[in-house]
């Protein structure tokens, strides 16, 4: 009965927030009413069927549409999707291996420019004979070669820290990141591998192949149309594959060991995990994650350079899973949506709300001050500039009232 | 043959000698314990033993292989596993999590096949599950398997180590203080747990135990460590009237009184 009933109440809130968002379609608040169905969604006592189903109507139906008439949405939720993925093989390693690694955003990096360098004219800097831009056809090949340079850096990473904890390693990750990004930075000459600061451009994206298909149906979309939802379908089906990888592992002999390490190395040991091979192994599944979203990413920005790699990128993601909840799945998705959502929407929605009463000219009375036009209010006031500042304001907050996290990790049996 | 054996085993730290030629048997079926004064050496006999230290001269033997040399996840495997004599379950995993974990090394799944969730994966994680209980049911805590490790009671931490430590289904079962700071009567419901052990559960167990009332109730073989040495062996009642091992424990000239009285 409850069931039934909270099915009904979900349906309505789902299509009712579309709808709203569909015809107010410049409201960020609409927006966020609608992507808040999904939270919605995880929390609702709702069959797995009705679960799943809704989930995929959201993200593979109503989300898409939403898109084509407002690109920024999509443009928003390409983001979230990214720093889902990239959240998820951090929570791998910090979360459940309790590795703290401060330079994730090295592997994120190295996909990157991997499908960058081969998928740009870049690579007939030192590879004679004109082979590239690879043709986007490749880029399929890349992604899934991508995982396995991912993990191969992880191992790099991860076998001569091993012997390290806590600060100590997150020192030396944090080195690593740091010599990944000035590899980059300073690998134009001799032999110009990653053309330096100046970064790598145009980058190749993925093949249309659907395209022919597309116009089968009487369907002329021209391609500048068809990559933003295209980018879409490709992150969303990437997060999917790796939160389906993430909860196997998760309820396997492999999770649990990984969360033994975590919480006590000796007795670990003790309990016959070899407990190397699995902080290695946590490592590389982590890296690997990173590396694929990295080749996204570079196919969708056609541009990349240093700049989109640094140490604040790094402690970016770790806030997202210190926020959602350490070791937590649901957690680390919480959190990447929420701070990519409080980025892209809350603070640019509230900076261009200051803007618009500024232009409006009107003039407030207010106690002690008296009257105040509008109009004189400081640019510096925009909450846009003030991103790192809200943003630490809530991770101190969080400390105080709720450490464990929005989402801490649930005790009760996943079925 | 002994399900264990040590022939003159020494570790030193530094220049003291925490075990100096310690010899010991545990015969395949017998409970024995490990007994002596504080810093006497028992529980780095065990960190020996399991791999957690390598002993500096000696002979370690396990089903006639020597252990030494051997990481302690592959002493585990090997089919000796422990429990920790200052509690060290993994806090924020549930209870049947601890003792999954315990069966790491008896579980064969691999990555592929966790990934792939297929149905060899489905089966084995069912199957481990389900032994799981089992020994939650033996150990008593079944109705508590979904609570974090960290909200059970004292001495229920102390029994689901105990649980741990057989989900690895070992041969010997080495037990470091299990009844420490258990009132007398949980103290004998968890005697009564040893006996039960041997046979169904395990070959042989070695405990450390400071209470003699357990120590004497269901020891076959008794061993005596003073000072890194084993002073004596034999049966409770052996022990019991040896002068070295009252000496040791109540000091010098305590023997004479003891006779009198």
């Amino acid at each position: 009965m409850t069931q039934s009933l909270a099915t009904f109440g979900l349906l309505v809130y789902v299509i009712a927030s579309f709808l709203l968002a569909y015809f107010t379609s410049q409201s960020t608040l609409a927006f966020l009413l609608f992507e808040a169905s999904l939270l919605l969604l995880y929390y609702a006592p709702v069959s797995r069927l009705v679960r799943n189903g809704m989930g995929g109507l959201v993200l593979f139906g109503l989300m898409p549409i939403l898109g084509v008439i407002n690109g920024y949405y999509l443009e928003v939720a390409i983001q979230i999707g990214i720093f889902v993925a990239l959240a998820l093989g951090l929570n791998i390693v910090v979360g459940f291996v309790g590795l703290l690694n401060l330079g994730f955003v090295a592997f994120y990096a190295i996909g990157a420019y991997f499908w960058a360098i081969f998928g740009s004219p870049q690579a007939n800097a030192f590879i004679a004979g004109g082979f590239f831009p690879l043709s986007p056809n490749w880029f399929f090949l890349f992604l899934l070669l991508s995982i396995a340079i991912g993990a191969l850096t992880g191992l790099l990473l991860g076998l001569p820290v091993l012997r390290l904890r806590g600060d100590y390693l997150a020192i030396v990750t944090l080195g690593f990141a740091e010599v990944v990004r000035a590899l980059i930075n300073n690998l134009d000459k001799p032999i110009n591998l990653t053309n330096g600061p100046r970064g790598i451009t145009p980058i190749e994206r993925p093949p249309l192949f659907f395209k022919p298909l597309l116009e089968f149906f009487g369907l002329e979309v021209a391609d500048a149309g068809l990559y933003p939802i295209y980018f879409y379908f490709l992150v969303v089906l990437l997060v999917c594959a790796i939160y389906l990888i993430t909860r196997s592992l998760e309820d396997s002999r492999i999770g649990r060991a990984w969360k033994a390490i975590r919480e006590d190395e000796v007795a670990a040991a003790a309990m016959g995990i070899p407990v190397v091979r699995l902080k290695l192994l946590g490592f590389a599944v982590g890296a690997s994650f990173a590396s694929a979203v990295g080749v996204l990413f570079a196919a969708k920005q056609v541009f990349i350079n240093p700049e989109s790699f640094t140490f604040m990128e790094s402690i970016g993601v770790l806030a997202m899973i210190i926020l959602g909840g350490m070791g937590s799945v649901p957690g680390a998705i919480l959190g990447a949506t929420g701070v990519t959502i409080l980025n892209l929407q809350l603070l640019k929605g509230l900076s261009l709300w200051l803007n618009t009463l500024r232009q409006s000219g009107a003039v407030w009375s207010l106690p002690l001050i008296g009257s105040y036009a509008l109009s004189d209010l400081p640019v510096q006031f925009e909450p846009a500039k003030y991103e790192r500042m809200v943003f630490g304001l809530i991770l101190m907050l969080m400390m105080i009232f709720r450490p464990q996290g929005i989402l801490p990790p649930r005790q009760e049996r996943r079925k | 043959m002994a399900l264990l054996e040590l022939k003159k085993v020494s570790k030193r730290f530094g220049g003291l000698l925490a075990l100096g030629e310690v010899d010991l048997k545990v015969e395949d079926g017998a409970i024995a314990s490990l007994i002596g004064p504080n810093g006497a050496g028992k529980t780095t006999l065990f960190n020996t033993l399991t791999g957690i230290y390598r002993p500096d001269e000696g002979e370690i033997r396990f089903e006639s292989r020597s252990l030494i040399g051997l990481a302690p996840d592959k002493i585990t495997s090997a089919g000796v596993s422990r429990t920790f004599q200052n509690i060290r379950l993994f806090a924020h995993m549930t209870v049947i999590e601890n003792v999954l974990v315990g069966m790491h090394c008896r579980l064969s799944t691999s990555f592929g096949e966790i990934i792939w969730g297929g149905k060899a994966f489905q089966a084995s994680e069912e199957q481990a599950r389900r032994r799981a209980m089992e020994l939650l049911e033996l150990t008593g805590l079944r109705h508590r398997q979904d609570e974090w490790a960290h909200q059970l009671s004292y001495g229920e931490q102390r029994r689901l180590e105990i649980a741990r430590a057989l989900a690895a289904a070992p041969k010997l079962l080495l037990l470091d203080e299990p009844t420490a700071g258990m009132n007398s009567l949980e103290a004998q419901s968890l005697m009564a747990l040893f006996k039960e052990l041997v046979g169904p559960y395990v070959k042989a167990i070695l405990l450390i135990e400071h209470n003699m009332r357990v120590v004497m109730g269901i020891s076959d073989h008794v061993h005596v460590l003073d000072y890194g040495e084993k002073i004596a062996e034999g049966t409770p009642e052996q022990v019991r009237q040896n002068p070295r091992v009252i000496e040791a424990y109540l000091g010098q000239g305590a023997w004479a009184e003891h006779a009198q009285s």
